[in-house]
């Protein structure tokens, strides 16, 4: 894991997130924007997980268990595309809300996936 | 309800389902951890996580559906949290060597910022309110 990428990562998901919550508590429907910013949020989970494949390869290893890096990985990469699908079927205000949650919770999974990376098991 | 077949909950309701869903999916994630690596250091605490984490996907799914069935499912799913938390909260404060291993509903779900205690009771509040066949959103 590349901690400044870890934490760009962290900070775009937590944006994303603030910025659904907000637009949907004031009535917006899913929207572009919206979904663009979970999209946003997947493509930067997919190079995580590009980059958790290269990095041991390179001398750069989690100190933690790497099973529970990868069940936190592979559980952050489902969340998106279930809410962004959820957003297509139901154009409510409230699944921008969901949206929300959804960026909100892979920002979590993040902050705890660098956790697992960096200081578990030192 | 809203017009849709199959589909029981709707409105703020959902906020409970994509809640729900992302717990169970935490807690089944985080018991399939324990189990494979460390099942053997706390039989007790790991086997809790499995039933709280399979209970967690039959809530979300109940909530999910709609019927006289799945809204039953949904009050003993939710009912059992809310009992699992209370208690394994409790016992986890009062007799620590009991839960050496965190579990979800370790200190009352301290660990997932509380959201295992809060979430059975805004459950039974939604499900009260939305009885099947009864339209009162």
């Amino acid at each position: 894991m590349i901690e400044w990428f870890a934490w760009a990562q962290f900070a775009v998901a937590l944006a994303a997130g603030l910025l659904c919550l907000t637009l949907g508590l004031a009535r917006r429907l899913p929207s572009d924007l919206t979904v663009g910013a979970l999209a946003l949020v997947e493509a930067l989970l997919l190079a995580q997980l590009v980059v958790a494949l290269i990095a041991p390869t390179v001398g750069n290893r989690a100190t933690g268990s790497v099973l529970e890096f990868y069940v936190y990985l592979v559980g952050a990469l489902l969340i998106p595309p279930f809410a962004a699908l959820w957003g297509l079927l139901e154009r409510t205000r409230w699944s921008t809300v969901v949206l929300g949650i959804a960026a909100l919770s892979v920002a979590v999974m993040v902050y705890r996936m660098l956790q697992i990376w960096t200081v578990q098991g030192v | 309800m809203s017009g849709q077949v199959g589909v029981q909950i709707s409105g703020v309701g959902r906020l409970l389902v994509a809640v729900y869903g992302v717990l169970a999916l935490a807690a089944t994630g985080r018991s399939i951890v324990q189990v494979f690596t460390k099942f053997d250091q706390a039989p007790l605490a790991y086997a809790l996580s499995v039933i709280a984490a399979v209970v967690y996907g039959i809530a979300t799914w109940a909530l999910i559906r709609s019927g006289a069935g799945a809204y039953r499912i949904a009050w003993v799913a939710i009912g059992f949290e809310l009992v699992g938390v209370i208690t394994v909260g409790t016992l986890s404060l009062a007799m620590p060597n009991l839960f050496p291993h965190d579990t979800v509903w370790s200190k009352f779900g301290m660990g997932y910022v509380f959201i295992p205690a809060i979430l059975p009771i805004v459950g039974m509040w939604w499900l009260a309110r939305h009885r099947p066949g009864v339209d009162v959103s």
